[in-house]
């Protein structure tokens, strides 16, 4: 009786489950996550979808923990001026943390919200994990 | 029969600020509370929460005292002499070498060391399906530690009860400030904080400049006495013309020894990418002949560690200070540390932590100032974070912004809240605890863990050990 429902459920759908990609540490303390696709998305989501979300996340994390050249000179430049330059200024890693989070956004927006899954942002959980929340199907809707 | 169809999700609705939803909620008198309000660590947080300490200060103040009183002696009564005598560049460098101590050390106290957010109720309950053996009905845990290879070679990470999650490489939960810090070096009473990922460069920049610092103003006050001695005076008369000086040298030179070893142990290791900790436990020593080859994180080059550790990008705080606790959100794992261990450890530590517990961390600051290091926390020693009515609270002085909401803060509403969305796992059976501490009873009856499907109502601790 869709009258008798609030507004709330409408926008706040009941969570079913959550599941978690962890970290994969075989190449050292870098921040990578799995890519082994979770049975339980297997009825909602593609797997090559999937993994392609979570390769992108972790080229943008290789990304921002890249050493290399720039990364060492704002190190530099950081220690001549007693780390008071990043008073003003952003780092690269932070600047890569805002274009993951617009990536995720976005692919919340594009692929992961119509089947009615959502991407927490990992840096909200410590970087330790992906999660991904799995709503309810109140009806039986194929993904659009 | 509903016939509301399937609602695409709105994800800007789904992650909405807790402010706005906090106006359509019926809870009308919480004012939204800031992340580090509500930090289950034993930490304090200044400024509202842009600066982070650990709760025992340990000797920073001390530290600080020393610098500026040795410094200011310096400059009030020997720099006089040594620039009519010899140039007047000795205050201008002595003043750089000052500023740049004085803002390392407070960068070093005032930064997150790399501490690691505790699992959220739903991710402790999926790592604990994942390693629970099926049909495990005793009440010992099953062992925590998982294998990794890291580089072709076998790592083992534990599982840290406090936090409620498998540690990453190199992380390491500190029992002083209970929180597993990432790339744990040590925790410094001198500095007042752990020492770890993202700080390690500030402590390291800062002992460096102290060296420098000391034996500055240390070779200065020699010349200084050494040129009075030489215009016709006797030492003793040059000693009593400045006095001060005398305070300088003995300060100088106990401090040059230990600073010194300190800055060459730790330029050690930078060089080979190792933390203290690690090497305190000999953990990649002994394996094979040469300790590169048994660091799977060293990049065997030692310009390249040295440009790693101390020149790499820095990752920011994952604990999120300042950020707002949503609505619904239940502290994670803040203070359930007592159940998770097999129960003759939760009693004991229960009675060593109402008891012992300032003693227990003055004797450890006692042993660890005295070796300029201290021993790097242990999981078996996590102190409890909650703290039990009728006892003193295990620090010395109660900050009235701690974040740090004891099971029994009554200033935390959130054990009051009800939590149907992370209850809906199934609750390991083998986590039984056995021996409830009394203390928990009224906590449990507060919590309202809406969902009866987790619960298993045998004894009230374990009811809260099962509320997510």
């Amino acid at each position: 009786m869709a009258e008798t429902h609030s507004l709330q459920d409408f926008q706040r759908p009941a969570v079913s489950s959550k599941v978690f990609i962890q970290r994969d540490y075989s190449s050292g303390t870098i921040c990578k996550f799995q890519t082994k696709f979770p049975s339980e998305l297997e009825s909602r989501l593609d797997k090559q979808q999937f993994e392609e979300t979570i390769q992108t996340l972790n080229n943008l994390y290789a990304e921002a923990e890249k050493l290399g050249g720039s990364s060492y000179l704002e190190g530099c430049l950081a220690c001549l001026t007693a780390y008071t330059v990043f008073l003003c200024m952003e780092t690269h890693y932070e600047k890569v943390l805002k274009k993951i989070d617009r990536y995720i956004k976005d692919q919340n927006e594009k692929i992961y919200a119509p089947r009615g899954l959502l991407l927490t942002d990992p840096i909200e959980r410590g970087l330790r994990v992906v999660e991904i929340t799995i709503f309810e199907d109140r009806n039986i809707g194929s993904g659009r | 029969m509903k016939n509301c169809e399937y609602q695409q999700i709105d994800p800007r609705a789904l992650s909405v600020s807790p402010l706005s939803a906090q106006s359509h909620t019926e809870k009308k008198d919480q004012r939204p509370r800031r992340k580090w309000e509500v930090f289950p660590g034993k930490n304090r947080f200044f400024c509202d929460g842009r600066l982070i300490l650990a709760r025992q200060s340990g000797v920073l103040p001390l530290t600080l005292g020393l610098i500026v009183v040795t410094c200011g002696l310096f400059f009030a009564f020997d720099c006089p002499f040594l620039v009519k005598h010899l140039t007047v560049f000795i205050p201008v460098i002595g003043a750089a070498l000052f500023v740049f101590v004085v803002i390392s050390l407070l960068r070093t106290s005032f930064t997150d060391p790399g501490i690691l957010p505790r699992a959220t109720p739903d991710e402790a309950a999926d790592i604990e399906r994942q390693i629970d053996t099926s049909g495990s009905s005793t009440y010992r845990p099953p062992p925590r530690t998982k294998e990794i290879l890291i580089n072709q070679q076998v790592v083992k990470l534990k599982y840290c009860f406090t936090c409620k999650m498998f540690r990453p490489p190199r992380t390491s939960h500190c029992s002083l400030c209970d929180n597993c810090v990432e790339r744990f070096d040590h925790h410094c009473p001198w500095v007042g904080n752990c020492v770890g990922k993202r700080n390690y460069r500030f402590f390291y920049s800062f002992i460096i400049s102290l060296s420098f610092l000391t034996s500055f103003i240390f070779g200065c006050v020699i010349a200084h006495i050494t040129l009075r001695s030489q215009a016709g005076k006797s030492l003793v008369q040059a000693i009593q013309e400045s006095p001060a000086s005398v305070v300088e040298l003995v300060i100088c030179f106990f401090s040059i020894w230990s600073i010194l070893g300190l800055s060459g142990f730790h330029t050690y290791l930078v060089a080979s990418n190792l933390t203290t900790n690690e090497d305190i436990k000999g953990s990649w020593s002994g394996k094979r002949g040469s300790e590169e080859s048994g660091n799977p994180y060293s990049y065997n080059n030692i310009i390249t560690n040295c440009c790693v550790t101390l020149c790499g990008p820095v990752p920011p705080s994952l604990i999120d200070r300042r950020g707002f606790v949503p609505p619904d959100e239940v502290i994670p794992a803040a203070s359930s540390a007592s159940e998770m261990e097999l129960p003759h450890f939760s009693a004991k530590n229960d009675v060593n932590m109402c008891t012992q517990s300032t003693k227990d961390v003055l004797e450890r600051m006692v042993n660890s100032g005295s070796q300029t290091l201290c021993s790097p926390g242990t999981p078996k020693t996590t102190p409890l974070v909650q703290e039990l009515p009728g006892t003193a609270a295990p620090s010395p002085e109660p900050p009235p912004s701690a974040g740090c909401p004891g099971l029994l803060d009554s200033r935390c509403p959130f054990f009051s809240r009800s939590s149907e969305k992370d209850s809906l796992h199934s609750i390991n059976p083998a986590f039984r605890l056995a021996s409830p501490s009394p203390s928990l009873t009224r906590t449990a009856v507060t919590l309202n863990g809406a969902a009866d499907v987790g619960f298993m109502p045998l004894h009230p601790g374990s009811a809260r050990d099962e509320a997510p």
